[in-house]
């Protein structure tokens, strides 16, 4: 459905309050991204802008992958979340430039990351690392960082698959983009 | 600046959607899981890129038709995609050689693109231009690895290769479509992205000690004219079987 179906009727248009910002802030940071059910969608950096747009809150979201399955699922969590909230008609955006880089998941969002099983992004998304040699990644299970590639692409797009040399678990690595 | 500008998304779009619909032939067939798994997020990332790209197209023509229509309903005749993503799989040498010829000229499309004067097209090549990366890297590491592998993937290498070559001749050549959206700043300069490809593609089958064949000469097929191979007609009908049986379905 293109976005601007979402927008049924300007019914509920009301003038921007103090802490509307501030509430929805908080409203977003209890949405989770569907494919990594403990970072929100705000630690991971995809909800670019909020802002007050011909009387209603608009949530300007950047895609982390072109094809992202998730990104349908995220906006109807957004929309409802924001809804139930008191929110009428929220409008969301979506924004491609400039698109969207590991660089943007929060500290805490890393840390979330780490202790759900996923090892978190090494480095900057500079293009060394993205054509250069793989990056030093630490077991998310024992922390050894004696482990290995399995392959580029892991579970989702946003992930590669490695294994623990030690503790010989496979674990999912968050590419750097 | 919009009439010409259609034509050249439609080739970006159609060769993005046709590739990732090959590449999802491999579900469920593919040789071991981790592969599935690689295969199939190239192509999803190559849906998503093509989706925005006929999303742009379909809102430059206004004419009433979307990105879905643009997929579903045409024929193979308004196609614009490269004769080569259009393809049979083949075995797994075939099917990877393609992607590296895709990939290589991808990779350097996309890195002009992202300096467009067209901001749409400059934030859409961006986003697919990290994603892109990672699949050249996959699929020239593969080249590599099946090249100078065993005497088997060595000898499928060397009997995919004359079956792909000729269609990478439409990598090589442009149109005067094409020459004018360079000359305004909108896409890369042709002869360069022609230069880099053929200078990456050599030094990748030079280590993977396979022979690297004289540039391909154009013949009667050209993509840009509609003019595919007869493989891209069957590609669709089961493409677009179930959207054409039921044109208003939704789910």
């Amino acid at each position: 459905m293109p976005l601007g179906e979402l927008i049924v009727s300007d019914g509920g248009a009301r003038d921007l309050r103090s802490d509307d910002l501030g509430l929805a802030w908080n409203i977003l940071d209890q949405v989770m991204d569907p494919e990594v059910p403990v970072l929100s969608v705000v630690e991971l950096g995809i909800v670019r802008d909020l802002n007050w747009h011909a009387g209603h809150l608009q949530v300007v979201l950047t895609p982390t992958y072109s094809g992202c399955p998730a990104t349908e699922v995220i906006e109807q969590d957004i929309c409802q979340a924001l809804e139930a909230a008191g929110f009428v008609s929220p409008r969301l955006k979506r924004q491609l430039h400039p698109a969207w880089t590991t660089d943007w998941i929060s500290d805490s969002g890393r840390q979330r990351l780490q202790a759900y099983g996923i090892a978190a992004p090494q480095g900057s998304a500079s293009k060394r690392s993205l054509l250069g040699e793989s990056p030093q990644v630490c077991c998310p299970q024992c922390a050894s960082s004696h482990t290995e590639l399995l392959s580029q692409f892991g579970s989702t797009a946003c992930k590669a698959l490695y294994r623990c040399c030690d503790c010989r678990e496979p674990f999912d690595y968050f590419k750097c983009i | 600046m919009h009439q010409p500008l259609i034509p050249f998304l439609l080739r970006l779009g159609d060769s993005a959607m046709v590739q990732g619909q090959r590449l999802c032939e491999w579900c469920g067939h593919a040789p071991a899981l981790e592969e599935e798994l690689a295969l199939m997020n190239v192509g999803l990332d190559l849906v998503g890129q093509a989706r925005n790209w006929l999303e742009y197209a379909a809102e430059l023509a206004d004419d009433g038709r979307d990105a879905d229509h643009l997929v579903f309903r045409r024929d193979q005749r308004d196609y614009r995609n490269l004769l080569l993503v259009e393809q049979p799989n083949g075995d797994f040498a075939v099917t990877m050689l393609k992607q590296f010829l895709y990939d290589a000229w991808h990779f350097q499309v996309l890195e002009h693109l992202s300096q467009s004067l067209d901001p749409r097209i400059q934030g859409i090549a961006a986003k697919a231009l990290k994603e892109v990366t990672y699949h050249l890297r996959r699929s020239s590491e593969w080249i590599e690895r099946l090249g100078d592998g065993t005497e088997e993937s060595h000898q499928r290498m060397l009997a995919a290769i004359p079956q792909v070559w000729r269609f990478t001749v439409e990598l090589l050549d442009s149109d005067a479509l094409e020459q004018g959206l360079f000359e305004a700043g909108i896409i890369g300069d042709p002869q360069a992205i022609a230069a880099a490809w053929q200078q990456q593609v050599a030094a990748t089958f030079a280590s993977a000690t396979l022979p690297l064949p004289p540039a391909a000469s154009p013949f009667y097929l050209d993509s840009r004219r509609g003019v595919h191979s007869e493989h891209l007609g069957l590609l669709l009908a089961e493409m677009q079987f179930l959207p054409r049986a039921y044109p208003d379905a939704t789910w």
